[in-house]
């Protein structure tokens, strides 16, 4: 599998790490034990489509949106995170 | 036999250079054969016919295939530590002096003892160990399993490591081809005259696939003239790449493919500074699986006997290495192509014995050469071969009609059809479809952009291969993008098509399927008998193509037999999966150079040579070596050394590498905002020139890691993790910065690597210091207090980092300076430090110093402590939203029975205390359901004369002075310890303070 980062283009697997769903969004600080909990522990894990977070640790340690079929490594885009600093850099 | 007879070389033809006289030796007898020859077509020539026993019944074996199928012929090749079991002598290159043995047989391949098995043959059936050894269990490990184990199995390993290397490369171009044959090479013709960046895979030491042994005429020439033609056109073309001796052996996702190139497998010894062996991932656009088909055997009676061959190996043998499997051939057949071994016998000078065909009809072609080259033509089906270790002596034959026919023969070419190689296109758990007309499986699909093309895709005549072969590498080019012009195609007539399926002669005695395993038919039909009908579970009963043939020759025949006896249809019945690799790849390939020291990368901290020359001992440390402790002379033991360093720190000065320690440079406005967000405790109210010991929390509550942070200017934060987690807590803070917080103006960067980091301990430090320090920086108490950080100068200049932070509990600093003086920085505190006794010190010193002082490290933050287990409950701002801090509040992460952090001392002040061990109240019989935790760090406290250490005990902190138990069934130990404070030494951090 590889995957094209954004700033380093296409790159082995090998560089990067995988964390898991990128959908769950951090609830704020006083969202309450539950909101935490499901963002916590409740993570999708699909068999198809799915929007996952790797991060570019090889390269240029950019955390990575990833839309990625789990059933055939098809990847169909690759965003950076939020804060990656893209509108800084492109700037 | 007489070294050099070569008695079944012919005198003429072949792919062999015969001025090259190679000599070699099989089971100690000393052979020659000629550059070009394979182990096995040598042994051919010298008329060996015996090569192996079998794995299950020690049947004599000799050689089936000419190719990477062979079941059979598996010898032990070269020996010493180089010794390869279950070598195939049909892909074994011959080399002057190879060195082969046979397999599985004892004391000698001629006279084997284990030969009685096939006396018990009727109990050694499908499912035998299941049935036979299933109790009593102990008896498995100490009498069945041992005793099997000598009988069965195939080679055996050199049980020495391996001298020679391995290489892993990539690499990438538009179209990857496997296979050389007509159809390879047509491919790579149209591709690479498209302009396609190529690369041609063939995992034989030739190219020509087989044209080798078949010949034939394209674009009127000759085939051998038309491969050397075209083989030069496309070494001339720059972008493509022609890799011999490489098998394409497995598909990956995204267009990448693996292939094995046995780089120096054809010599003795791999020369200087190169590899054995290199496993390449190839990144190709479009594929084109040339892979051509595999000869199917037709299964009855004896049709193991040493001199059965396969009807198209035997034209290989014949014709390119122009030696005779047999003198006297008779050929047994269902199709047209087999007849070309008759042709091909006749053209060599051979007599054939008879041809016998299944078919109703033989043309009048093939009639009429039997007439005028004096051999019958039998209608029916052999039925039975005698013979034995020394080859075929006569063959059966059960006429169409009921009649029976005999036939003497010293060889039996057999032909059943040809299977497509349906490995590679089947990988991603496709199933290939049944084609009547050719009686074969063949590719229903592939992987994304891979073709299929010619006799691996069930075209099997040569025009129809040129044909495919040709169009696939045009079409692989163009949607590689390539659109260069293609030239006209290669052209060649295809030869006439007939075949009656047949896959298994009824008849008296052992008929194999899997030769490789000893799979027989009646196996297969015990299988069904049982119960075990669908081919998953046929293969695993029966053990059938489970083998390194992979069931090569025997998978689709085994499961025609199981069709037949169940009632239903070849495709109904349905084939296993598919699964990568196509031939046994080698371990050590796959690994690569990562091994031995190699096994992963070395990181040395930069004061490594001068400890080197102190002669530290080193321990491994993740990736790094860090310096453990330093011997001296007349020293017992590292406990000596050890205490010594200790010692000399907590009375004069030491000092120890920590540059192993995660730094992290945080820049920014909001770095103050971030760290309170990652810290449980609050960094933004830290003043510049102040450290600060931060602890950081997984979001589910559990501490993740700790360090010392320090404020070295308002938007500039220095962070240090602990050794273990550096790179993970970089990834977590860049997580932290990019998806959570990405509204916070803050950058990290990892200087790990760009800082030489030391800490100096002891009462002397400060005297040690000044030595080093310019002359006008503040080093007291007032003008550098403790927890104190900022930049200062050296002597001489250099800038440095100085940080008033201690571990040891002494009075300390860390120094930190530019990686490339860290080197000097050592040598020059042991000059300065010389009047003060300076010492340098290991890790041991380190994790001594900390015990005692109740400092807790990776034994306590194990991934299931609380900040509140590891006594640093308080340290929970409630102030701010931090990573953790809601998860942290969970009832069962507060509850007031958790195991906590608490000091731990025999009773005894001369016993030694043992990491691992566990607590027990006094007076209980140990067991889970009265284990209230375990001690975690150990060590001999110089300052205690004893032995100490920290543990994490239910209510430990409650329970301080009480007597328990320490536990420890794994050293047979069980002692009485106390539980104490964990500070065991200055509790009230007078001296890191002074």
């Amino acid at each position: 599998m590889r995957i094209i980062c954004p700033y380093c283009g296409e790159r082995e697997l090998g560089e990067f790490t995988y964390l898991g769903d990128a959908k769950p969004q951090r609830p704020a600080a006083d969202a309450g034990e539950d909101a935490v909990y499901d963002y916590v522990y409740l993570r999708d894990n699909i068999a198809g489509v799915m929007s996952e977070h790797w991060y570019h640790g090889g390269g240029c340690r950019a955390w990575l949106k990833v839309t990625r079929n789990t059933l055939t490594h098809e990847i169909s885009a690759v965003e950076p995170a939020a804060g990656v600093g893209a509108a800084k850099v492109g700037a | 036999m007489v070294a050099g007879a070569q008695t079944h070389r012919l005198a003429n033809g072949g792919v062999i250079d015969r001025s090259t006289s190679l000599s070699f030796r099989f089971d100690g007898k000393t052979l020659l054969g000629f550059q070009g020859d394979t182990l096995a077509s040598a042994l051919v020539a010298n008329g060996v016919k015996l090569v192996g026993r079998s794995f299950k019944y020690h049947r004599p074996r000799g050689i089936l295939t000419a190719g990477s199928e062979e079941p059979n012929a598996l010898v032990e090749l070269r020996t010493g530590a180089r010794r390869e079991a279950n070598t195939k002598a049909t892909t074994a290159e011959l080399y002057e002096g190879l060195e082969a043995a046979s397999q599985n047989r004892w004391p000698s391949l001629n006279f084997d003892v284990m030969s009685v098995n096939q006396l018990f043959a009727p109990i050694f059936v499908a499912g035998f160990y299941y049935k036979t050894f299933m109790w009593p269990a102990k008896f498995w490990e100490t009498i069945y399993e041992p005793a099997i184990r000598r009988a069965a199995g195939l080679g055996r390993a050199a049980g020495v490591s391996d001298p020679d290397h391995y290489d892993k490369a990539w690499a990438h171009c538009d179209v990857v081809i496997a296979g050389s044959g007509p159809t390879g090479l047509a491919a790579a013709l149209a591709a690479g005259r498209s302009g396609a960046r190529v690369i041609l895979c063939e995992e034989d030491f030739v190219l020509g696939g087989r044209l080798l042994a078949d010949g034939g005429t394209i674009d009127g020439l000759p085939a051998a003239e038309w491969v050397a033609r075209t083989v030069a056109e496309l070494e001339a073309m720059p972008d493509v790449r022609i890799m011999t001796r490489t098998t394409l052996f497995g598909v990956y996702d995204g267009g990448t493919y693996g292939a094995i190139e046995r780089v120096n497998d054809h010599l003795p010894v791999p020369p200087e500074h190169q590899v054995r062996q290199r496993l390449w991932r190839i990144v190709a656009k479009r594929c084109v699986v040339a892979a051509g088909s595999i000869e199917r055997p037709i299964v009855f009676a004896g049709n193991d006997t040493p001199g059965v061959m396969m009807a198209s190996a035997m034209r290989s043998y014949i014709n390119r290495y122009a030696a005779a499997p047999a003198r006297r051939i008779a050929l047994f057949t269902n199709n047209e192509d087999g007849w070309r071994t008759a042709e091909t016998a006749i053209a060599a000078g051979l007599q054939v014995a008879a041809v016998i065909d299944a078919r109703p009809d033989v043309s009048p072609a093939h009639r009429s050469l039997a007439s005028k080259a004096g051999f019958p033509v039998l209608h029916g089906s052999v039925s039975g071969v005698d013979g034995g270790k020394n080859g075929v002596r006569k063959i059966s034959v059960a006429l169409t009609g009921g009649a029976r026919a005999e036939a003497e023969a010293d060889g039996l070419a057999v032909s059943g059809g040809w299977n497509p190689a349906v490995g590679l296109t089947s990988y991603h758990r496709g199933r290939p479809k049944w084609r009547d007309d050719i009686a074969a499986f063949v590719p229903d699909g592939a992987p994304p952009g891979m073709i299929a093309a010619g006799a691996a895709n069930g075209a099997f005549g040569l025009g129809a291969c040129l044909r495919e072969g040709f169009e696939a590498g045009a079409v692989a080019a163009r949607d590689a993008g390539r659109s260069g012009n293609i030239g006209s195609m290669p052209v060649a007539d295809d030869e006439a098509f007939s075949l009656t399926p047949l896959w298994h002669v009824a008849g008296k005695g052992k008929a194999f399927v899997d030769q490789q395993h000893d799979v027989t038919a009646s196996d297969v039909e015990l299988a069904q008998r049982e119960g075990f009908e669908s081919v998953e579970h046929l293969k695993r009963y029966t053990t059938l193509g489970m083998a390194t043939d992979q069931g090569k020759t025997s998978n689709v025949a085994g499961l025609a037999i199981m069709a037949a006896v169940t009632g239903k249809s070849i495709p109904e019945t349905g084939t296993t999966i598919y699964r990568p690799p196509y031939v046994p790849v080698a371990i050590g390939a796959f690994a690569g150079h990562h091994r031995d020291e190699n096994f992963h990368a070395t990181r040395l901290t930069p004061s490594h040579q001068w400890a080197a020359e102190q002669g530290a001992v080193f321990v491994d440390t993740g990736l790094w070596k860090r310096a453990q402790w330093y011997p001296r002379a007349g020293e017992k033991d590292w406990l000596e050394s050890v205490t010594r360093e200790v010692k000399a720190v907590r009375s004069g000065v030491g000092f120890c590498d920590v540059s192993t320690l995660g730094k992290i440079d945080v820049h920014g406005p909001d770095a103050g905002a971030f760290l309170d967000r990652v810290y449980i405790n609050a960094f933004s109210s830290l003043a510049v020139g102040k450290a600060r010991y931060g602890l950081m929390l997984r979001e589910d509550g559990i501490v993740y890691d700790d360090g010392t942070t320090s404020r070295l200017a308002e938007d500039h934060y220095f962070l240090t993790t602990t050794t273990a987690k550096a790179g993970l807590v970089m990834q977590h803070l860049e997580f932290c910065r990019q998806v959570l917080f990405p509204e916070l103006d803050v950058q990290l960067t990892s200087v790990s690597d760009q800082w030489a980091q030391f800490s100096i301990a002891g009462p002397k430090t400060r005297d040690l210091l000044k030595e080093i320090v310019d002359p006008a920086e503040d080093l007291s108490n007032e003008g550098f207090p403790f927890m104190g950080a900022r930049e200062v100068k050296l002597r001489g200049g250099l800038k440095a980092r100085l940080f008033r932070i201690s571990f040891s509990g002494e009075m300390a600093f860390e120094i930190s300076v530019p990686a490339r003086y860290g080197e000097a920085m050592a040598r020059n505190l042991m000059i300065a430090g010389k009047p003060f006794g300076v010492t340098p010190y290991g890790t041991e010193a380190l994790g001594v110093m900390r015990i005692e002082k109740g400092h807790v490290a990776g034994p306590e933050l194990n991934g299931t402590t609380t900040a509140g287990d590891l006594g640093l409950g308080k340290m929970m701002s409630t102030k701010k939203d931090f990573i953790g801090r809601v998860m942290a509040g969970r009832e069962a992460l507060v509850a007031p029975d958790r195991q906590v952090v608490v000091g731990i001392k025999p009773t005894d002040k001369a016993r030694r205390l043992r990491s691992g061990a566990h607590i027990i109240p006094k007076g209980e019989t140990p067991g889970p359901g009265n284990d209230q935790g375990y001690v975690t760090s150990v060590c001999f406290s110089p300052v205690l004369d004893q032995w100490i250490g920290l543990g994490l005990v239910e209510r430990g902190r409650e329970r301080i002075g009480e007597i328990v138990r320490a536990h420890d069934p794994l050293r047979g130990e069980d002692y009485d310890v106390e539980l104490c404070n964990s500070v065991f030494y200055d509790p009230d951090g007078g001296r890191q303070r002074g």
